[in-house]
């Protein structure tokens, strides 16, 4: 049905934009009113921060790409050219390369804490199987941008990546030749990944779309992971959420900036810094940080196809977790076994890192089977059966009124017939 | 369709097909076919083009290399391993039982007839693309003298077989031939 929007703006210009594309009013009923559990804690922050993380990667990106030479013989030198001679350049890319690994810290709190309080529980299954493509689409992202830089490390990482692919029985050998567009990585490979790097966060920004739209529909999860019942369980986004954000962002910043100024490097592997060289492995091929844990569970299994298929699986199950995770209660807080399996998940992933970091020799290799085990464990084993057998704690009956001493009490059976008192 | 026949036609319970069900499925048909037809010159694209199949053979001179010695040289951008053994090794490497292998193949199969001396192989780990170390005398060649990868630990004897690690195959052999016998052609 067309029709003009009535809008309740004031100032006539917003008014007759609002008018024909009540954008505003959009605006206003997403970011401006929208009701929000008023119960989050600063983990709830995190959704905010990766999505300002992606605003400013694609902003450094654009400008790192009006100095950047996506050639085999010039892409080396042309990085170094960013950081002595550009204005700002080192500014740039030190920002862009840390912005990557903040990008990262902040989407896994940002997951184990939908793991925790179990976000990805109905009805936000979508949502959440929206949330494992971005996290695919941004590894993808990641590992193509290193690769740019066209260093030891680049050029390593690219080739053992990419012959991931080598072992899809049969089709293989001509699919591995296909993505590098020759026998080796080599130019066409480098030139297609910088094309791709410039596409991926834009494809990026539009699935982020999808997984605010969803969320706006399904509401935002809770720390007691309990539904809001009614308006006294919210908050409208704008001011408590948008200030308690812009708290986080402070904080973020904080982060951020040391590691630019003060530690740009940390996360850079010297290796790096040497020119690609076909001819030479270096002794240690190592992925970036937040590559180790899948890398470890790559080098786990004996087995080179079923190394690929482990690694690839780690992400595929997060795809059903919500269906693998039987129990209906969402948050751990009133899950007493659960709690304490999730640490152990956090941290078999930790040590799958560490894992990953060092030669897959001695203690590593017993460490990273063991930590590998665990993970599918986990999510395939211990989640479908802890939610039949688990005896959850009692749930409050609304965020208003949580259980606390004087607090309304548990939820006794058939209490759920109590008037509601006036609060 | 309320007038439909009864049910002769088996398979059509209750639903009858068109003219306009036909007309449905040729045009989506119709439409599959042509996206394919586009996009396949954007798939193809990323295929090795023209100038880099070009550059798909090398000549090697073998003169300057002495027994036990080996070289790397480049083809189509990967290294290519060229070695001179010596008798003794050709003889371990002839003496393998079959059964030990991960990767069964016979040292015969691997090296021209009348050339047992000669090693040509690619010098990139079947694991996961990394160069193998060993060409060099100060570099470590692994328990069966032959090459050792640094990335994942995969072990190759002197005939190029993978002998231990996670490599699934043998180092391959590029088609190559000899061009009198102090040269060959790869590719």
């Amino acid at each position: 049905m067309a029709g003009l929007h009535k809008s309740e703006f004031a100032n006539p210009v917003v008014n007759w934009i609002d008018t024909r594309l009540p954008i505003f009013t959009m605006m206003q009923k997403e970011y401006g009113v929208f009701p929000t559990p008023k119960n989050f804690n600063y983990f709830w922050n995190f959704g905010a921060l990766a999505m300002i993380n992606l605003v400013i990667m694609i902003a450094t990106g654009i400008f790192l790409a009006m100095n950047y030479t996506p050639h085999v013989s010039m892409a080396f030198d042309s990085v170094e050219r960013i950081m002595r001679d550009v204005n700002y350049g080192w500014l740039l890319r030190y920002v862009h390369a840390n912005g990557a690994s903040m990008f990262f810290i902040v989407t896994y709190i940002h997951i184990f804490r939908g793991l925790y309080y179990g976000s990805y529980k109905a009805p936000r299954e979508l949502l959440w199987m929206i949330g494992v493509v971005i996290l695919l689409v941004m590894m993808a992202t990641a590992f193509m941008g290193y690769v740019l830089p066209w260093g030891q490390m680049s050029y390593w990482g690219a080739t053992v990546i990419t012959n991931l692919f080598s072992a899809i029985p049969v089709v293989g050998e001509s699919v591995v030749t296909w993505l590098w567009g020759g026998f080796s990585v080599d130019n066409p490979t480098l030139n297609r990944f910088f094309s791709l790097h410039f596409l991926l966060p834009f494809v990026l920004v539009g699935v982020v779309f999808l997984h605010v739209a969803a969320l706006h529909i399904t509401g935002s999860n809770n720390p007691l992971g309990i539904d809001v019942k009614s308006p006294q369980d919210t908050l409208p986004f704008h001011p408590y959420y948008t200030m308690k954000d812009s708290v986080g962002i402070c904080v973020y910043l904080l982060v951020f900036a040391a590691l630019v100024f003060f530690a740009p490097n940390l996360f850079m592997a010297a290796e790096n810094y040497i020119p690609a060289n076909p001819l030479v492995t270096p002794s240690e091929i190592v992925p970036e940080w937040y590559f180790l844990p899948f890398y470890a569970i790559l080098r786990s299994v004996p087995s080179k196809l079923g190394g690929v298929l482990l690694m690839f699986g780690a992400i595929a199950v997060l795809f059903v977790l919500p269906w693998l995770d039987t129990s209906p209660v969402r948050s751990s807080k009133f899950r007493p076994i659960y709690r304490n399996f999730f640490w152990v998940l956090l941290v078999a992933v930790v040590v799958l890192g560490l894992v990953g970091a060092h030669r897959p020799e001695g203690v590593w290799v017993v460490l990273g089977r063991l930590a590998t085990f665990y993970y599918f464990f986990h999510f395939l084993i211990l989640l479908p059966v802890l939610g039949k057998l688990e005896r959850p704690l009692p749930l409050p009956e609304s965020i208003s009124r949580p259980v606390m001493a004087g607090g309304g009490g548990p939820l006794p059976g058939g209490a759920a017939a109590k008037p509601m008192e006036k609060i | 369709m309320a007038n439909s026949m009864p049910a002769t036609e088996a398979g059509h319970h209750g639903g009858d097909v068109t003219k306009r069900d036909f007309l449905k499925l040729v045009a989506g048909a119709g439409a599959a076919v042509g996206v394919g037809a586009i996009a396949w010159p954007l798939i193809d694209s990323m295929n090795p083009s023209a100038d880099v199949l070009a550059l798909s053979s090398t000549t090697v001179d073998l003169a300057p290399i002495q027994a036990g010695q080996a070289i790397t040289v480049v083809w189509r951008g990967k290294p290519v391993f060229v070695r001179r053994r010596t008798p003794d090794e050709i003889k371990t490497a002839q003496s393998v039982a079959q059964n030990t292998l991960a990767d069964p193949a016979l040292d015969s199969a691997r090296v021209k007839p009348g050339k047992e001396e000669w090693l040509v192989v690619v010098g990139i780990c079947t694991h996961l693309g990394c160069v193998p170390i060993g060409n060099k005398p100060t570099e470590a060649r692994g328990d069966f003298g032959g090459w050792f990868c640094p990335c994942h630990g995969s072990q190759y004897d002197v005939s190029g077989r993978v002998r231990h690690g996670p490599a699934p195959g043998n180092l391959a052999v590029p088609p190559y031939a000899f061009d009198g016998d102090t040269k060959i052609k790869i590719g």
